[in-house]
């Protein structure tokens, strides 16, 4: 187990080398390691600058459409009829999805570093998708690198990116999903390193990633602080989210963490059933390891290479998970869970025909627990569900597995 | 530190030296296309001309390396190799070689999953002589580089075209052996630099350090290592010869008999390159 470095904070990781305990690091080639510095440089002058903190409270605002609105799901209240449910509505964002909060303050940063070529990973192609929107907006070049599977799965958000003007290169390497493309973003990184800024799409990465993205999506949880006490009078008893990298779940849970009486679910996806090894479920059926220049609950085997992850949703098909993640599980502060792609869709469904609302796939997984644990609470307990994305993208795909219902 | 392992590449740099030419190092893929064959081309990687050994470590993700390497990887991953096996081979051809230097190299985690000190001592008894650990910058030392120095294995760092003068100390501070310049921003198998900024990003590593700079990324053919040799200590190879290794293999992916041979051809051409150049005995 990790104590934090000060038991009375969880909230004042990384260290100054970019670790969350034993989590994180910077396990990166030679090549971008002066480029991962500068970065680090730069995001913490950008971090202070009120000039940039305008300028980002600006664009979420008259963009990206924050505030998110905290929804009182009253139907699925009542049908679970146990704890009072919120929605923190981030799939009503520009692009659909939370990835944009992050992409804002990556591109705003690259901006700021004079970077005019941006690339990016996708799974989903949510991160994409907000990653050409905003690329678009500034006029600088994008280009996706996205699983040949994923490609084929996710063939709206394709369509979209392409229309965006981004270059959409589908990955044909190793298992030809997520992992692959970030394999394959970071080759081109390498090799453009002068030119080129990476913007990660989820917290997980080298330092400083997973604190930037953290913090960039930590608008989620602040918001959710102010308008609970808005609409209740004091702080929700529970937060839970959907977990690929973690970048939507942290970014929910950071602002409450040094709230003992807040208690945090991280749902990743169980694919098939841990038991089958056919999930993506890198805490609970994982090991720690180094990929993608840091150190993390991985899925791999004994000796050392990494397997494939499974779910049904190619946003949470990722056999790691952000370092903050690993570390507040070893140290206890949150509890992370599973969902099978079945329990998904189940959700998935409930939550259109019961609310107006088709989730995304992703949080359909964590909507899948609320199912499970709300009804076992008591009716005064104020439970707050990330609906960190739309559906849109995920119709073809449920379409098929229904059979056109 | 100055140990029996540790030597081995010491020794082998300055008898090239005094030779008055560049040492030929040769990366092959632990495993590739199968155990059996990866043995005997290793064996026969001295006769033909190799210096040094580099003997990639095989990983699901080699997010610095280009297809070729990649590719290798896949198919030695695929006959089931495993850090393990790859320490066996060390062990075997150790056994019939006691001079030859051999560079494991590859990325972190399969060695941090194995258990780092236990694979230290493994590797020391088997004959590794030296580390390159791609994802492992000076900024991880305290990770593997500080208790392989400890232990008596070499720790060859990268150095890149990003180096600059300023990065170039915290580099070469813990790197022990020799050094390795990556003559390109990029992935393994890309095309060769520039070879006048070659001989000059070679000065300016020596301003730095005493250590033998090879240089490599991009060299495929006798040309590339004679262009090379002129500027450097060391002429690195690996693309070139992973690719010689697939081109070999029959429709199924199995080794041929042509297989060790298309190897050895290769680096015998690139053996006669390096002797091309005259240079001053050290
Ligand atoms: C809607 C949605 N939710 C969740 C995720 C998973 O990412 P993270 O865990 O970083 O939020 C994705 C990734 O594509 C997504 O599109």
């Amino acid at each position: 187990m990790n104590a934090p470095q000060n038991p009375n904070t969880y909230r004042s990781g990384p260290d100054e080398n970019g670790r969350f305990g034993l989590f994180g690091g910077r396990f990166v080639a030679e090549t971008l390691m002066p480029l991962v510095l500068s970065l680090e440089q730069a995001y913490e002058a950008a971090k202070v600058d009120p000039g940039f903190q305008a300028e980002m409270a600006s664009y979420l605002k008259h963009y990206v459409g924050r505030p998110s609105p905290l929804y009182f799901a009253q139907r699925m209240t009542e049908h679970l009829g146990g704890a009072k449910i919120y929605f923190k509505r981030d799939e009503l964002n520009h692009t659909g999805a939370h990835k944009v909060n992050n992409v804002l303050g990556q591109i705003l940063l690259a901006r700021r570093m004079g970077k005019k070529r941006i690339i990016a990973e996708t799974g989903a192609g949510q991160h994409g998708v907000a990653t050409a929107t905003l690329c678009a907006r500034f006029g600088l070049e994008c280009i996706v690198y996205m699983g040949a599977v994923d490609v084929e799965r996710q063939k709206p958000n394709v369509f979209r990116m392409k229309m965006l003007g981004a270059e959409v290169v589908p990955v044909q390497s190793g298992t030809k999903t997520l992992k692959d493309a970030m394999n394959e973003a970071l080759r081109d990184w390498v090799t453009n390193v002068a030119t080129t800024f990476y913007c990660i799409g989820t917290a997980a990465g080298p330092h400083p990633y997973p604190a930037m993205v953290r913090d960039f999506q930590s608008v989620i949880g602040k918001e959710t602080r102010e308008q609970m006490q808005e609409a209740e009078g004091r702080l929700p008893d529970s937060l839970i989210a959907a977990i690929g990298g973690g970048s939507n779940a942290i970014g929910l849970f950071h602002p409450f963490l040094d709230d003992p009486d807040v208690k945090m679910w991280g749902v990743e996806a169980a694919g098939h059933g841990i038991s089958s090894g056919l999930h993506a479920a890198s805490l609970t059926g994982g090991t720690p390891g180094v990929l993608h220049g840091n150190r993390t609950y991985l899925l791999m085997d004994e000796d050392g290479q990494i397997k494939d992850a499974h779910s049904i949703s190619a946003g949470l098909d990722y056999p790691g998970i952000g370092p903050e993640h690993a570390w507040l599980h070893d140290s206890g502060r949150v509890s992370y869970i599973s969902a099978t792609d079945d329990e998904a869709l189940e959700a998935f469904q409930l939550c259109s025909k019961l609310e107006g609302i088709i989730p995304a796939l992703e949080p359909a997984h964590a909507l899948a627990k609320v199912i499970q644990l709300a009804p076992k609470l008591p009716k005064d307990h104020l439970m707050v569900m990330n609906l960190c994305g739309r559906g849109d993208k995920d119709i073809p795909q449920v379409a098929e597995i229904l059979g056109g219902m | 530190m100055t140990t029996t392992g540790s030597t081995r590449i010491q020794t082998r740099f300055a008898a090239c030296a005094t030779e008055g030419r560049a040492a030929l190092v040769t990366f092959v893929t632990a495993g590739d296309p199968d155990l059996d064959t990866s043995s005997a081309i290793l064996d026969a990687l001295p006769a033909a001309g190799a210096d040094i050994i580099e003997l990639g470590v095989p990983f699901t993700d080699p997010m610095a390396d280009g297809i070729p390497v990649q590719l290798a990887g896949q198919r030695a991953l695929k006959a089931g190799q495993t850090l393990k096996k790859t320490l066996s081979l060390v062990e075997a051809f150790r056994a019939k070689d006691k001079d030859t230097p051999i560079v494991l190299m590859g990325y972190y985690n399969p060695i941090y999953v194995y258990g780092v000190e236990r694979f230290l001592q493994d590797a020391r008894t088997a004959g590794v002589d030296g580390l390159i650990v791609v994802d492992l910058p000076p900024e991880e030392d305290a990770e593997l580089c500080l208790p392989a120095l400890a232990a008596g294995l070499n720790f060859i760092r990268l150095a890149t075209p990003t180096t600059d003068d300023k990065r170039l100390p915290k580099v070469l501070q813990n790197t022990s052996g020799f050094v390795y310049y990556v003559s390109v921003t990029g992935i393994t198998g890309g095309a060769v630099g520039n070879y006048d900024a070659v001989g000059e990003a070679v000065a300016r590593i020596k301003r730095h350090t005493d250590l033998p700079v090879a240089v490599g990324f991009g060299v495929k053919t006798a040309a590339d290592a004679v262009a090379i040799a002129r500027g450097a200590d060391g002429v690195v190879v690996g693309s070139a010869l992973v690719e010689r290794v697939r081109l070999s293999l029959d429709s199924d992916g199995r080794a041929t008999e042509k297989t060790v041979s298309a190897v050895t051809s290769l680096v015998a051409e690139l053996a006669a390159g390096v002797r091309q150049v005259a240079k001053a005995a050290a």
